[in-house]
């Protein structure tokens, strides 16, 4: 037996063995989402159970360093834990900005005592975070921004706000840009600040988005007193370790709307809207914009794939990879405009059990921030016509 | 399969990239047409290829070819697509060489297949009666008689048809217009009593042409294929042309592209390179998006057909329809970002689009294409 193989029968048995059968369902809900915490929210309490023997292992984080409480494993062997997990329907144990964003950056700019301090933490799912970036006055035009800290020798005074904070209202910590010097260029003057939601002087107010919910807050900062020892990378350098960690956070929104399970939009819509007296289906235009769609996300999937076997196979990482966020996000709209068009009347109502309250139009209305979050459509076309096609500016 | 070429088939892409520009060039297309070649394609540039292997570059070993895949087969047409290159490749060892080799019987394969892969051989697909693409219309007759069959129609669109030395000749067999059923495939000599070829010079500047039989006497042996049973044989070879032809069609775009680029590097207007307007970064950079996009799906099919992929026919036609599509917006891209140089004869930027206009049109655009996509899914 290789030991791949031994690997592969070790992880099944231990999967078996301590992934409760609760936690072997699809997740329905928002709560069904386990965001760990201080505090965390649960609909059932094999949630805890579970994210704690996978962090215990170092599995919700396979490929992170043995040192810090990852599983040390390589990308062999996180596919066969993947596969593995998903050969007895378990769920991702772990929903975390800090392994999504936070983490990598931490690995790669931290000091090693940030390091001891926030990883073992984010891999046991003990603290959840979030993320501090944009303003009122600082969107797209993110290196602007205004949160200021000031140094007060031993710690920085943070004022200012933030805003679209995702999850502010239920996090533990936040990593945060913030302007300590004003004298240079905007990307000069901006430092990576760490600390506790739990500080004197920080408040957070949900906003109400258009599909209803409030994923995102408002965050003010008044008098916040930071450790200088919080301070992530140098003083001033904030800026490199901001883009870095966008990277991942786009790498992680260009993946949504993909899971690839379930019926294809052709198949519900023969059901929703039956077959032409030639076994087509009844609607010729919408079946054009199907096709469409479904070749588009066709071809972006072997896009992604051959991105990923180009590095695997030594050939670099593929200018491709800047078109991700792009055409995914304009590709999960498309696609959800048309699963309006499919649904009909049944996707216009907003409450009501019959309508599983409106989840729908509330899904559809919320891939319109796909392509704003992480960077608008816009801000990635600069990007790649300026990064990648060397057009001049 | 892994979505790369190998270090092999790199070799094969900068070895044909560079034989391509010297002999092969768009220049050597423009001098063709200028001086109106009788045969549209320079013999001794197709000898050379020929040596190198490039006219069996698919067919197996045994029957004289390299047996190197059809993978192999379009890294070199995207390249002759880049650089516009005109020679037998498509129409004798894309389309031909695939119809004998996957429904000839071993004694058509003997004779034919080695003498293609030399380069002797050359021949024409003869299948498109009207306007559009639509094989099941086929109404050109086989009748069969005491010799075999005799054929009796016209074809259109048949490319190289005037150069070649034999023809492979869609006949209905029986049944009627409109019915999959009842076509028949048939190799008939261009030389056979009763043929006429048309040349036509299409817009491209390539051969096309339309070809008449007239009670065209064919023995039984030259039945390619079971009788009757053609369209499924047709819709194999087909996938597998239009999947070559989208490589073509993807090595032409991205050369049409990356001229444009450049242009937009060095062109200035109200005291600025125009490439630093975003009007034009962003049309430039959603064009690299669908370019990097097309490559994906190029490759993916490529070797979908070497890996005889149940799935190759949703393929072929997902493959040829997005690079309709996107030949069709970098073509069009490339003339108007150029501006009016780029609608001049002189510059080379115009015979992108007319070569993407005609392989478009061959076997089906993209209209026949995303349809036949959604019948394949059921929808």
């Amino acid at each position: 037996m290789s030991d791949l193989d031994q690997f592969r029968q070790e992880t099944r048995e231990w999967l078996e063995a301590n992934c409760p059968e609760s936690m072997r369902t699809p997740e329905t809900s928002d709560t069904d989402q386990y965001w760990g915490g201080r505090d965390p929210e649960m609909s059932h309490p094999d949630q805890k159970v579970w994210a704690d023997r996978m962090g215990e292992k170092g599995w919700t984080t396979p490929e992170w360093p043995l040192e810090y409480g990852g599983g040390g494993l390589d990308k062999e062997q996180t596919k066969v834990l993947r596969q593995e997990m998903a050969r007895i329907g378990a769920r991702n144990p772990l929903h975390s900005f800090g392994i999504s964003m936070l983490g990598p950056a931490l690995l790669k700019y931290a000091n090693d005592e940030q390091k001891q301090e926030h990883i073992p933490k984010i891999i046991r799912g003990e603290i959840r975070w979030c993320q501090g970036y944009s303003e009122p006055g600082a969107g797209s035009d993110l290196a602007s921004l205004q949160t200021r800290a000031e140094d007060q020798g031993d710690h920085y005074l943070v004022n200012g706000s933030k805003v679209w904070t995702s999850y502010a209202d239920k996090a533990d910590w936040i990593f945060c840009l913030t302007r300590t010097d004003n004298s240079g260029t905007k990307h000069e003057g901006i430092s990576f600040l760490l600390f506790d939601m739990a500080s004197p002087g920080v408040s957070t107010r949900p906003v109400k988005l258009i599909s209803g919910s409030s994923p995102f807050c408002e965050t003010f900062f008044d008098d916040v007193q930071v450790p200088k020892s919080n301070l992530m990378g140098e003083a001033g350098k904030g800026w490199s370790i901001a883009k870095y960690l966008l990277t991942h956070e786009r790498e992680m929104i260009s993946g949504f709307g993909h899971s690839g399970a379930g019926k294809t939009l052709g198949q519900e819509a023969l059901e929703t809207l039956g077959t032409d007296s030639g076994g087509r289906l009844d609607d010729t235009v919408l079946r054009q914009r199907i096709a469409q769609l479904e070749l588009d996300t066709l071809v972006f999937g072997c896009t992604m794939a051959r991105v990923k076997d180009e590095a695997k196979a030594g050939q670099g990482l593929g200018a491709a990879s800047s078109i991700f966020k792009y055409y995914g996000t304009e590709l999960n709209k498309r696609r959800y405009e048309l699963v309006m068009s499919v649904r009909g009347a049944q996707a216009l109502a907003w409450e009501g059990d019959a309508y599983d309250n409106g989840k729908t139009p509330r899904a559809w209305l919320r891939t319109k921030a796909n392509s704003i979050e992480g960077g608008t459509s816009e801000i990635q076309l600069n990007i790649i016509a300026k990064r990648v096609l060397g057009l001049p500016s | 399969m892994a979505l790369v070429w190998n270090e092999e088939q790199l070799m094969l892409r900068e070895a044909a990239a560079g034989f391509l520009a010297e002999k092969a060039s768009l220049a050597a297309l423009r001098k063709l047409r200028d001086e109106r070649s009788e045969t549209g394609y320079d013999q001794e540039v197709w000898r050379e290829m020929a040596e190198m292997g490039w006219a069996g570059i698919a067919i197996p070993e045994e029957f004289g070819g390299l047996d190197y895949g059809y993978a192999g087969l379009g890294i070199v047409l995207e390249q002759m697509g880049r650089n516009l290159s005109v020679s037998p490749l498509q129409a004798t060892v894309l389309v031909a060489a695939t119809a004998i080799a996957l429904g000839g019987s071993e004694a058509q394969k003997q004779a034919l297949l080695p003498a293609i892969a030399s380069g002797e051989l050359t021949l024409a697909l003869a299948l498109q009666e009207g306007a559009h693409h639509a094989p099941e219309k086929t109404a050109l007759t086989a009748t069969a008689n005491a010799g075999g069959y005799s054929l009796s129609g016209k074809k259109v669109l048949v490319q190289d048809a005037h150069i070649a030395d034999k023809l492979i000749v869609v006949a209905r067999s029986a049944g009627k217009p409109g019915d999959a059923a009842g076509l028949s495939l048939f190799l008939v000599d261009a030389s056979s009593v009763g043929v006429r070829t048309e040349r036509v010079i299409m817009l491209d500047s390539r051969n096309g042409g339309n070809v008449l039989l007239d009670n065209v006497q064919v023995g039984a042996e030259n039945l390619l294929g079971e009788l009757d049973a053609g369209h499924d044989l047709l819709q194999q070879v087909l996938d597998i042309a239009n999947i070559g032809l989208s490589a073509e069609l993807l090595g032409l775009s991205l050369e049409a592209y990356e001229r444009t680029l450049e242009y937009l590097k060095e062109r200035r207007q109200f005291g600025e390179l125009i490439g630093s307007f975003q009007g034009l970064q962003h049309r430039a950079a959603e064009l690299f998006a669908e370019l990097e996009l097309a490559k994906s799906i190029v490759i993916r099919a490529l070797q979908a057909i070497d890996a005889n992929d149940p799935q190759l026919s949703m393929l072929a036609s997902a493959c040829k329809a997005k690079l309709c599509e996107v030949a069709v917006r970098a073509t069009n891209e490339s003339i108007q970002m150029h501006g009016g140089i780029g609608m001049t004869d002189e510059f080379d930027i115009g015979f992108f689009i007319k070569r993407a206009r005609v392989a478009q049109q061959t076997y089906g655009d993209y209209n026949y294409h995303l349809d036949r996509y959604a019948r394949l899914n059921n929808y």
